[in-house]
């Protein structure tokens, strides 16, 4: 059931249930010299000095509360995190101090920008951003050039305590601007994403999701899997969570409710925080994770886990669960067919790095097969999903 | 059975915001919102069926103090079964914050001398992390020699984190009539059922009111931290509009049950047999409901044949 690789140790998560301590080594290594990094998506957050970036690494990855991130001592030299030991998703945090350029030596752009997917660049909203628009222009052509397959997204930050018209005030200026700026460097056709968060409240959880759906060519699948799962268990809505960020890596089709959304990610803080304290931190989350809410509404939350990283919650009425039988054994078909889908992907990357394919031709040919291939589970669990009647 | 419960200490000390956390459900952070209190406020709460918490904020400006001191002195000290101060941690005037300190000591003396008197030393979050034991440690020594002859208990608190908790569940236990008996009960029950641990949490404040272990954990502030953990969650469903009734977590590991027990408590029971169906371990608890219903039912406390009455 496991899709990591197997030189990866894969029988714990790290001390804290956190993400590891800051591996510097990690700045040798080619990007895609093990094959680890490549099954993952690989999200690169830069930005200017304090514009909130270690804030956020804190709060998503480290579960420090927010309040806290006011004593978080500004980070004075280019510092490279890598946040890789226990999410589904792969991070890596680039602080750019005003001074750096790139055509310092130890800034190997080739690198940086070549085995990632996606780069975010967070922007101060309460800040002057003249200076944070500059150097996201000259990033993004950097960028661009290396790696057009690149997704640029624009985290507009700090945003709370700002109304709702001056927050879309900003996102309007920003847009405005950085289009501007990069169309002036004739490159029209990049696409700019913008998102508004704030550490306060699941904004910046949400943005993160959104920004690691992108990246996954397995969510047509994903979602494919969960809108036969639901409807056959007679489930309202489910998340597919990565468990130690409580970013959302696949939902089913239906619309997202923000604030179903905000429970569930309360709700695996509370397991988790829970299972801390009555097992222990590192086996918090383990193969029998689950948990089960009644809520005075007649709504019920249910959890299970569904490998090392992810877990699935699920929003259903009180009375659709009198079976829950079917709802468990639909999600073990559900679950199998998630492990299928990540092993392909797995095996197909091993025969290809075998082959030792150059790496444009990797990623696309990627794409289609799992693709292809996926069409099968997605019968094999319609074939085999009970039905509520 | 009411118990009236001084809340006093310098202004801005965080009076209303501990109170605000811990009886009317605010969330640490909209604390910054509250305003100062102007003189006194009162608040009753009730906390489990017969015990009603009658709770004087009183605001710590120097125009009210003084007053408290004179004018006000009998109507304020008397009849008093606690008193809570406040101390901030890093307040800059300590000399006058100890001399109100005694000041009110002195009060109590002539009006309510069997008064019950808790010392915070609030804010601790304001220090690093490695200061805090030291600091705390002397200011406490300071306070319990201040007080004497009266005998102080000192609690090192921050509405940031769990040790809020802690002080107010020890100085609600403590007011607590029968709290013995319902420790007795709850070893009992824990014992029938094989529970690891059984905690009864107040309805509304999550305060731990009673607890019994057989298991040692290893992590002595759990009861806090799980307070903390399940008001916090309770919070987020209250923005759904919505109550949990009740809840099941578990891995390899543990199972653990919070449910609705009488109506003024939750009971968490934990157990460390997973294989154990959950269904039995809630059709436990359901059958206790009743009788510790009727333990803190003060008309009616059947003690001495309790032991048979939920097998």
């Amino acid at each position: 059931m496991s899709y990591e690789d197997e030189d990866y140790p894969v029988d714990s998560f790290p001390k804290d249930f956190g993400y590891g301590a800051y591996d510097q080594d990690g700045l040798e290594l080619e990007p895609n010299a093990s094959s680890n990094s490549e099954t993952k998506p690989r999200i690169l957050l830069m930005g200017l000095r304090r514009s909130g970036k270690s804030s956020i690494q804190k709060v998503v990855f480290h579960k420090m509360s927010p309040n806290e991130t006011l004593f978080l001592e500004s980070t004075s030299k280019i510092v490279k995190d890598d946040i890789n030991n226990s999410s589904f998703v792969q991070f890596q945090i680039w602080d750019f101090p005003g001074q750096i350029d790139f055509i310092e030596p130890t800034f190997d752009s080739d690198m940086i920008f070549g085995g990632c997917g996606a780069l975010v660049f967070v922007i101060d909203a309460k800040d002057d951003y003249n200076e944070a628009l500059t150097k996201f222009k000259n990033t993004v052509i950097k960028a661009y050039k290396v790696n057009p397959r690149i997704k640029f997204e624009v985290f507009i930050h700090k945003v709370d305590g700002i109304s709702d018209d001056s927050k879309m005030e900003s996102q309007r200026d920003i847009h405005q601007r950085s289009s501007d700026d990069l169309s002036e460097a004739g490159l029209d056709q990049i696409h700019l994403s913008f998102h508004l968060t704030s550490i306060y409240d699941h904004s910046i959880f949400e943005a993160f999701s959104k920004v690691v759906q992108k990246l996954i060519p397995q969510l047509p699948t994903l979602e494919n899997l969960l809108n036969i799962f639901i409807p056959n268990s007679g489930i309202e809505k489910a998340f597919l969570f990565d468990v130690v960020s409580k970013i959302y890596i696949a939902t089913d089709s239906s619309p997202v409710d923000m604030q179903a959304y905000e429970l569930c990610c309360d709700m695996i803080d509370m397991v988790i925080d829970l299972s801390s304290i009555y097992s222990s931190e590192e086996t918090a989350f383990d193969s029998g994770s689950s948990s089960l809410i009644k809520l005075n509404n007649n709504t019920i939350l249910y959890m299970r886990e569904v490998n090392k990283f992810l877990a699935l919650v699920c929003i259903l009425r009180e009375e659709n669960f009198n079976r829950q039988g079917v709802i468990d054994y639909n999600f073990i078909c559900f679950r199998d067919a998630i492990s299928e889908v990540f092993e392909l992907r797995l095996k197909r990357q091993k025969q290809l790095e075998n082959a030792e394919q150059d790496e444009d031709e990797l990623g696309e040919d990627q794409g289609i097969t799992i693709g292809r291939l996926n069409h099968e589970n997605d019968t094999a669990v319609v074939s085999r999903a009970a039905k509520m009647t | 059975m009411k118990k009236k419960v001084l809340l006093m200490g310098k202004s801005g000390s965080g009076k209303t915001s501990m109170r605000s956390i811990i009886f009317a459900n605010y969330i640490a952070r909209d604390t910054t919102r509250l305003g100062a209190t102007i003189d006194v406020e009162h608040s009753h709460v009730r906390f489990l069926g017969n015990l009603v918490l009658n709770l004087w904020d009183c605001g710590g400006q120097e125009s009210f103090m003084n007053q408290y001191f004179t004018q006000q002195r009998d109507n304020i000290f008397r009849n008093v079964e606690v008193l809570i101060y406040v101390f901030d941690v890093e307040s800059q005037e300590m000399e006058r914050d100890v001399h109100y300190y005694q000041s009110c000591l002195e009060a109590l003396l002539q009006n309510s001398p069997e008064a019950k008197i808790f010392c915070l030393v609030h804010k601790m979050d304001l220090l690093a992390e490695e200061q805090r034991e030291n600091i705390f440690k002397e200011r406490a020594g300071d306070l319990i020699r201040l007080s004497m002859p009266g005998s102080v208990t000192c609690f090192r608190t921050s509405i940031w984190d769990e040790t809020l908790y802690k002080a107010w569940s020890s100085i609600v236990t403590m007011l607590i009539p029968n709290v013995a008996a319902l420790e007795n009960s709850l070893t009992h029950f824990a014992n029938v059922i094989d529970a690891d641990e059984v905690l009864l949490f107040e309805k509304a404040t999550f305060l731990v009111i009673s607890h019994c272990r057989s298991k040692k954990n290893r992590d002595s502030h759990r009861f806090e931290k799980v307070s903390n953990i399940i008001k916090q969650f309770k919070l987020s469903c209250s923005k759904l509009g919505a109550k949990f009734q009740s809840m099941e977590v578990r891995n390899n590991a543990f199972a653990a049950f919070i449910d609705t027990f009488t109506s003024n408590t939750y009971v968490l029971v934990v157990m460390s047999d997973p294989t154990l169906p959950s269904e039995a371990t809630l059709v436990n608890i359901r059958n206790a409901r009743k009788f510790f219903e009727e333990l803190e039912n003060p008309n009616n406390i059947a003690m001495n044949h309790h032991n048979h009455k939920y097998h």
